[in-house]
């Protein structure tokens, strides 16, 4: 690991500021993925702003009938929340998919979102990689792709964003909050917060340099049957190869994102509108253009297949 | 980070060998070599952290790489905790902070200034077991035992966390309050990997506990 000088933060806008006053710095909450990167230098921050004692932790009703969750709220404590429980059930089920026990009890809501992939090239720093390193190419097109992105990828990167909290997130319409250096406020649309690579696959979302989440917010609770289905290497403590986040209402209208598919959480509404009539033509829409490498072909109909048995299984 | 570090020693070794290969190695040019290195930039930032482990409070001044992991085995020489993969995969090195389990080798030793951290020498000691260390002796939970301090401090852990009533990825109705089974206990600890294979042993002892409880 690199050396880097450490502070800790008092305030949201303190922090913004901190991190945008110092070259190449980051802000640490869980320090999960951070640290691992850290070790491996393939992140290698020169000064860490700690925000752990911000008081970010809350989960507070909205005024429209939503939740606004702090952006240090753990994925275990979101997760537990009976409201989310009861009114975000596939949130709930895409956070207790993800990682192990010790792992939701630090990582936080913000730094969910911004997880960054685990390509295996990405990880490998012999490899070629334009998220790691710009320019350098990508080692995984034309390598072993089995993990890797059927849409939405480019000829610079086909590396898949790890996060099953976005998924559900995207399928809630969810909208990230955020404070600037400046102690200028905006809020961001969870559906334009990550980028799709294109040939600056190292920008993975829009936040702008020392930019802080502060909350992602919920809209009301939208009712209907809310699953989370992932499918992976092994039962538990495993990334998705695909999975699919769903909300079917009783007259088989509904939503649907994709997780494992892309650089970002996959979500297409207007496939949407053919959900009464079943699995095939939805997945038809959402991964239309799909450009899947032989190694990863099987994810196209392993999407089909699982959101067909998620229709059948809310149909009872 | 043992690399870097490494590379510090290395430079100021260097630095003190060819003093002695030039016949003046004194005291004071040692001191001028170390003050000389410090001043290029070569001394990493430290930081001071204030946490209680297993009742004790602890000050320490470290490099701010340090983990929480090697913060408790390498200056505390608490050596109960394991360092498996250094990476989260593994699981022996879980220790549980304010209350809740988590990978210290993931964990800056500074993040933790006022933090209450229990390791395994905090939970039982040899003449007064924690009765989930007696439950895994009991149950033979362990063969080498190398991952046996994180599997321990987990699975005291998530019986509390079954006790607040948090979910996981098995429990069939979320609304409810998650019923103790095998598949629950397999899905929980599943952050903990036993390259012997102890798990069934594993699960009955922390059945054995939880039953207990009840």
């Amino acid at each position: 690991m690199r050396s880097f000088t450490y502070e800790r933060a008092a305030s949201p806008q303190e922090a913004a500021s901190a991190a945008a006053r110092r070259p190449n710095a980051k802000f640490i909450a869980g320090g999960t993925n951070l640290l691992d990167l850290m070790k491996l230098e393939i992140e290698t921050p020169a000064h860490l702003v700690d925000v752990n004692s911000l008081a970010l932790d809350r989960i507070d009703p909205t005024p429209e009938g939503g939740l606004r969750i702090g952006a240090l709220v753990r994925n275990t404590d979101l997760a537990a929340d009976m409201r989310v429980r009861r009114d975000y059930g596939v949130l709930a089920r895409a956070l207790l998919a993800g990682a192990s026990g010790q792992l939701r009890n630090r990582a936080t809501t913000a730094g969910n979102l911004l997880q960054r992939t685990r390509c295996p090239y990405f990880y490998d720093t012999n490899q070629a990689c334009n998220k790691r390193e710009p320019g350098s190419g990508c080692s995984a097109v034309g390598g072993f792709s089995r993990q890797h992105a059927i849409v939405g990828a480019s000829e610079a990167c086909i590396a898949t964003h790890p996060s099953d909290m976005a998924v559900a997130m995207r399928a809630l319409d969810a909208t990230v909050e955020t404070i600037r250096p400046d102690g200028q406020t905006r809020t961001i649309p969870i559906a334009e917060f990550h980028r799709l690579p294109g040939d600056t696959p190292h920008i993975e979302t829009v936040l702008e340099p020392g930019e802080l989440i502060t909350a992602v917010t919920l809209p009301k609770p939208v009712g209907g049957t809310q699953v989370y289905h992932k499918v992976r290497d092994r039962a538990s403590y495993a990334f998705a190869l695909i999975s699919v986040a769903a909300i079917i209402h009783k007259d088989g209208t509904g939503r649907v994102a994709l997780g494992g598919v892309a650089h970002k959480p996959w979500r297409v509404e207007a496939a949407e509108t053919d959900m009464p009539r079943g699995a095939k033509s939805v997945t038809a829409g959402l991964l239309d253009g799909a450009k899947p490498t032989p190694e990863n072909a099987f994810k196209l109909p392993l999407v089909e297949r699982t959101f067909g048995a998620i229709i059948d299984e809310a149909r009872g | 980070m043992h690399r870097a570090s490494n590379l510090t020693i290395t430079r100021r070794d260097m630095l003190i060998a060819g003093m002695t290969s030039a016949a003046a190695a004194t005291a004071l040019r040692r001191a001028e070599a170390e003050v000389a290195v410090s001043e290029r930039g070569a001394a990493p930032p430290h930081a001071k952290v204030f946490f209680n482990v297993n009742g004790v409070e602890r000050a320490l001044e470290l490099d701010t790489r340090t983990t929480l992991l090697d913060a408790l085995r390498e200056h505390l020489h608490l050596t109960g905790t394991k360092k498996g993969c250094d990476h989260g995969q593994c699981g022996a090195c879980t220790v549980i902070v304010d209350g809740r389990r988590m990978n210290s080798c993931l964990s800056l030793a500074v993040m933790h200034e006022g933090g209450n951290i229990t390791t395994i020498e905090g939970l039982g000691t040899p003449n007064n077991l924690h009765p989930m260390q007696a439950a895994f002796i009991r149950h033979d939970g362990y063969q080498c035992g190398y991952c046996t301090p994180g599997q321990i401090c987990s699975a005291v852990a998530v019986l509390a966390e079954l006790e607040a009533n948090v979910p996981s990825h098995v429990t069939g109705n979320l609304t409810a309050a998650a019923e103790l089974t095998h598949d629950e206990l397999r899905e929980r600890m599943s952050g903990n990997i036993c390259r012997c294979g102890a798990y069934s042993n594993i699960v009955d002892a922390i059945t054995e506990v939880a039953g207990r409880k009840v």
